[in-house]
């Protein structure tokens, strides 16, 4: 029986492989039949896995050995716990929406085939992150969903922005992986073993020692977790390796809902929680994971305010939302930042699919200033994104609100004392975000219509290929809430620290609801009321605007700080210097040597009888004085 | 007449052709037979030397073939190739995983008054090596099949005898011999850079002859030396003395020129940039497949067991020297405007890998290390024929004039993809569980060198996928589309060049241990060994 759920990620593989070798030269239902029920049948299997999990059973099984290397052993195995249980189900489902949504959203396309073949390979991929017992199979998902992630980005390749963004993803992911491998390796060195259920038992010994480097005497397993966590800010897009993100959105939509809002991109946050117990034994790394979360959070959602490019919005808004995933994780309390994943998933996919819904309508246009009054045009794309912006706002009844409020509540009541620095900003954080969401809604469906007449004849809703997901995400997005994901985990992620009784909530309740009731206000009577304020803010902040219109240089920055100087000294330092001039010219230089050195010696031969003699003479000479004078 | 001279031609052409076809069926089946029969240890033959005398025998049958007669050459060469690889097949079947033992022992007294043997032999180490030469040597007849238009008997008479030597290498067990091989290998592989290379070919072959043959000159004395100290040549017996420390020195560094030399470690690589970018196809996959593995091999063979004490002591020079290649190697490619010499300076790097994890002298880094060369050969040779297909069409390396390949050739770009992967160490391909495995056992014994060494990671990706944007992404050029449209996408033969290539990326990417298991028991008694001689130093 637990050798059944190998089929799980088996099955879209198996898609993958059957629309990429035959999918080019067969119609495109066929295409569909493969790719969906692909999806379809892993979906079910996963169900079967999940109902297992929730009579209370932990499947393990062990595939195969994969790497034997003396004392180093890996194993191509799976464990299927309360955390990926949980995974499998948003995964599943929310690949499976997207996939029916491609249908619509891809007709036509050229690459038709190759982009269903690239999609089951994802889900592949992230099933055999999530569903992996142990680190270096993690690793395997882990790069596989990049390689993806990079394949669907530039799937438009012949446009150069597209196949910029996806090299740009995949080489700065490489750079949050290089942490992640050393973290792996510092693990094996010190435990000998990379299996999760092995590891988390030895880890108490390690407390206390440390490990010298230049001098410094630096805890160990804070450096472990450390590093690990370099590889969660790289796929999670955090702070300061967050910059792939909001240019992968150059790809379709739908691959921006699934990979880069639903599931691959909360990779990092499903790492730290499957490694929580390595995490809780270090504050110093719950600490950074924290800040990092809520700083990340805090900048995004003000990027995000500024921006025209409807999918850039979202995507600095995913940035945001991961934030407060990690700020829960920092806080030891798992469970919430996993449940926040859970909801974001159905509301962010969500959002992501109407923006793409508006884009099929508007001929891939992406500046909402060009959009506006959409809502009568497109009834049901309205709907649904109303229905996610509220609950990414966190309004009480929808998802957001029940697992935005938990992560408040454990910052709130944090017994560590920048607790409440981590709740004030991830309140600001809230209201930032119904700001820039209600912004899209309000600029994007109400008011007239700014584009041209010719495009506005053109808008229609979607295929209800497109609308049903659409509205299968929307009632997630309300319901979802109400499955309480945390208790659930509670026996594997435990339930959080908090050093208040629970009356204290109330607190944080109207906080929040505060925070998202006036972000909505605020963009409704900028946007909706009075339009000539915004134009006001813009010429009155404006070093504040073009910072974050230029969302704080960091591009320019890196490309000053990093990109430049490498190119330039590998071509002047590394090849002309000392390839060329150095190495090169002593290798060159030694035959020349010689030829000179053969050529000046062959003069003395001159041909002269009398030269000869002469130096015959001059030479007996110096024998003779050498002989005489010893 | 006239028509029936020609109908004549054609029907002698057809029966040459069908009776060479019999020919071949009949060969292939006699040699499927032969290693079935091997294999339940039914007959027995010299294995080894049939390995490395057959191409040998095989080139003195297409000396007597006409010279204008290309295509019958072409077939010939084929079908030694085919064979030959068949003959190796023995190696891998009725290989005893469990032993440590020299496998498949072959010893004659040679030269009687001095001592010395024709000994051969192989372990876990050595036996692939010779399997991936076998393969490699068949994609090369068949990857020259066009390419190659004069001289063409001669050229594959270089070819087969390459293969010869180069195995030889890999099998022999006494020094001297090692050496003769050492040294034939570089005459025909002289002649296919300085005959059948690029515009600049004569240069780089004078320079890729000079650079080996003196590394090979201190080779030879470090041989004479241990000879004279020891009375053997014996390269098993050799390893079991104990030199003094002074002399352990001397000789490490002796035989480190000729292998460095090969590997190539930096500073001395660069004849290789070179003679890849001049050699022809076939000549560049022989290089970066088998070639320069021969120097990483030299060193376990002869620098670790046999001066075990100075090894330690030049460990972090090995060491640093090989993190040098890996960041230096990466850098530089990512500056290169030449496709065949970009795939060159990457080989850099990841040579660098591999002395990286056998300078390590611990079980992963040293079986990374090994596993890398293999990876090293398929992917690199096989990233070699990737550019030599495509420049059959364009008749240009340079990066600049390529763009949007993939809309043109989009099988070949899916092909290409997989070998940037393996090359940039993705799971799931060879690439990295060499890199992985080097990494780990590295970071066991020096964790900054793994730490320096790992940045390769990052800079790696980044020189891959750039090339690979400027090359297959973005829009068609009319240069591009221009040539390509007279070829179009790959044809059969290439195919099947490709094929058996990215099943080995794929194989061994998902159960490496078919290759670990190999060289477990070799790589453990090396270290064994080695461990028990620095444990009675210390």
């Amino acid at each position: 029986m637990e050798s059944l759920y190998v089929l799980i990620p088996l099955f879209p593989l198996l898609g993958f492989f059957v629309n990429i070798i035959f999918g080019r030269l067969s119609s495109t239902k066929f295409v569909n039949i493969v790719a969906i029920s692909s999806i379809v049948a892993s979906f079910i299997i996963s169900l079967v896995a999940v109902s297992e999990v929730l009579s209370g059973k932990t499947i393990q099984y062990n595939l195969y050995t994969w790497i034997f290397s003396a004392d180093f052993t890996v194993t191509f195995g799976y464990l299927i716990d309360q955390l990926t249980a949980v995974m499998l189900v948003v995964v599943t489902t929310v690949s499976l929406l997207v996939h029916i949504y491609s249908i619509g959203y891809m007709h036509g396309d050229d690459g038709y085939a190759r982009y269903f073949a690239y999609l089951n390979l994802f889900v592949f991929s992230m099933l055999m992150l999530v569903m992996g017992n142990n680190l270096l199979q993690l690793y395997f998902g882990w790069e596989a969903v990049g390689l993806c992630s990079y394949f669907l980005i530039g799937f438009w390749y012949k446009k150069k922005s597209a196949s910029d963004a996806g090299k740009k993803a995949f080489i700065v992911n490489r750079i949050g992986d290089f942490g992640f491998a050393i973290g792996i390796f510092l693990l094996f060195v010190s435990v000998h073993t990379i299996n999760y259920i092995d590891i988390f038992p030895k880890l108490p010994e390690l407390q206390g020692q440390t490990l010298n480097i230049l001098g410094m005497n630096i805890d160990l397993i804070t450096l472990i977790a450390l590093l690990l966590f370099c590889g969660a800010i790289g796929k999670s897009a955090q702070l300061p390796l967050h910059v792939w993100l909001p240019d992968a959105m150059e790809g379709p939509t739908p691959v921006s809902a699934l990979i880069h809002a639903a599931t691959m991109v909360t990779a990092g946050v499903f790492m730290v929680a499957r490694l929580n117990p390595l995490f809780g034994l270090s504050e110093t790394a719950l600490a950074v994971v924290a800040f990092t979360g809520a700083i990340t959070s805090f900048m995004a959602a003000t990027i995000g305010i500024v921006q025209r490019d409807i999918k850039r919005i979202i995507a600095y808004s995913t940035i945001s939302q991961l934030g407060y995933m990690f700020l829960a994780c920092g806080l030891a309390a798992y469970g919430a930042g996993i449940f926040h994943l859970y909801t974001h998933a159905f509301f962010k996919a969500l959002l992501f699919l109407c923006a793409g819904s508006v884009m099929h309508a508007m001929a891939g246009e992406l500046d909402i200033f060009k959009m506006g009054g959409l809502r009568k045009k497109m009834p049901i794309t309205y709907l649904t994104f109303l229905i996610a912006a509220l609950a990414i706002s966190g309004i009480p009844g929808l998802s957001g609100f029940f697992s935005k409020d938990e992560i408040l509540w454990f910052a709130y009541s944090s017994p560590k004392g920048y607790g409440k620095i981590l709740w004030i900003l991830a309140t600001i954080t809230a209201a930032l975000t119904a700001f820039y969401t209600f912004r899209i809604l309000f600029v994007a469906f109400h008011g007239k219509f700014r584009g041209d007449e010719e495009t506005l004849k053109h808008v229609h809703e979607s295929p209800r290929v497109m609308t049903y997901p659409l509205i299968i995400l929307a009632i997630c997005s309300v319901l979802a809430g109400y499955l309480s994901i945390s208790s659930f985990l509670e026996p594997l992620l435990g339930e959080g620290i908090s050093a208040m009784p629970k009356e204290n909530q109330k607190v944080v309740v109207y906080g929040s609801v505060l925070a998202g009731v006036s972000g909505i206000f605020f963009a409704w009577y900028i946007y909706v009321i009075k339009p000539k304020i915004a134009d006001v803010f813009y010429t009155k902040f404006q070093a504040a605007y073009r910072l974050l219109w230029n969302k704080y240089y960091f591009d320019e920055i890196y490309n000053f700080l990093f990109v430049k100087p490498t190119l330039w000294i590998s071509s002047n330092v590394v090849e002309k210097l000392t390839d060329k001039k150095l190495i090169e010219g002593i290798v060159n230089g030694i035959p020349a040597l010689c030829n000179k050195a053969g050529k000046e010696l062959s003069k003395l031969q001159t041909g002269y009888l009398q030269h000869y003699a002469i130096l015959m003479v001059i030479g007996i000479c110096i024998i003779l004085f050498i002989i005489f004078s010893v | 007449m006239q028509t029936e001279l020609e109908n004549l031609q054609a029907s002698t052409e057809l029966l040459k052709r069908r009776l060479l076809l019999t020919l071949l069926i009949f060969l292939l089946s006699g040699v499927v037979i032969v290693s079935l029969g091997v294999f339940f240890d039914k007959i027995s033959y010299p294995v080894l030397s049939t390995l490395i005398f057959f191409p040998v025998v095989g080139s003195g049958i297409i000396l007597l073939i006409k010279r204008e007669q290309e295509e019958l050459i072409k077939i010939a060469s084929l079908i030694i190739a085919v064979i030959e690889f068949m003959l190796s097949l023995p190696l891998y079947l009725s290989f005893d995983r469990n032993s440590t033992a020299m496998q498949f022992r072959e010893e004659y007294m040679w030269i009687p008054q001095w001592g010395i043997k024709y000994s051969l032999g192989i372990d876990g180490i050595s036996v692939l090596f010779v399997l991936l030469s076998s393969l490699l040597t068949i994609l090369c007849v068949l990857v020259s099949w066009n390419e190659i238009n004069k001289k063409v008997k001669e050229f594959y008479i270089s070819l087969l005898i390459t293969h010869s030597a180069m195995i030889g290498v890999f099998m022999s067990l006494d020094a001297f011999l090692f050496y003769i091989f050492w040294e034939a290998m570089l005459i025909p592989m002289y002649l296919i850079v300085g005959v059948w290379g690029g515009p600049n070919r004569l240069y780089a072959a004078i320079k890729f002859f000079l650079y080996t043959f003196i590394g090979s000159l201190f080779m030879l004395i470090g041989i004479i030396v241990l000879y004279i100290y020891t009375g053997t040549s014996d390269i098993l017996k050799l390893s079991q003395f104990a030199y003094p420390y002074k002399m352990q020195l001397w000789l490490f560094w002796a035989f480190l020129a000729a292998f460095a030399v090969k590997v190539p470690m930096w500073p001395v690589h660069t004849w290789l940039p070179d003679a890849h970018t001049e050699a022809p196809t076939a000549g560049s996959v022989i290089l970066a497949g088998i070639l320069i593995k021969m120097g990483a091999y030299g060193i376990l063979r002869f620098n670790i067991p046999m001066f075990p004490e100075a090894t330690v002591a030049m460990t972090p020079v090995m060491l640093i020297l090989s993190v040098i290649a890996i960041v230096y190697g990466a850098l530089i490619c990512l500056v290169q405007k030449d496709l065949k010499r970009l795939i060159a300076y990457s080989s850099v790097s990841h040579m660098g890998f591999v002395t990286l994890g056998i300078f390590a002298l611990n079980h992963q880094g040293v079986q990374g290390g090994i596993l890398q060369m293999i990876n090293h050969g398929i992917v690199t040779g096989a990233l070699f024929l990737c550019v030599g297909i495509v420049y059959q069409r364009t008749h240009t390396r340079e990066i600049a004039k390529y763009g949007g390949l993939a809309t043109v050739m989009p099988l070949y770009s899916a092909f290409f993809m997989i070998f940037t992967l393996a090359s940039i160490g993705l799971p799931g391909t060879n690439g990295f569980i060499g890199e992985f495995l080097i990494l780990l056992g590295a970071f066991k014994s020096w964790k900054i060198m793994s730490v320096l060494a790992a940045t390769a990671l990052i800079t790696g990706a980044a020189y891959m996928l750039w090339l690979f944007q400027r090359v297959f992404f973005e829009k068609t050029n009319r240069y591009i589309s221009e040539h390509i449209n007279e070829d179009g996408d790959l044809n059969t033969r290439e195919i099947i060049i490709l094929l058996p290539l990215i099943l080995a990326v794929f194989w061994i990417g998902f159960f490496p241990n078919a290759l670990l298991g190999f060289m477990d028991l070799s790589v453990k008694e090396l270290l064994n060994q080695f461990n028990s001689v620095i444990g009675v130093m210390k």
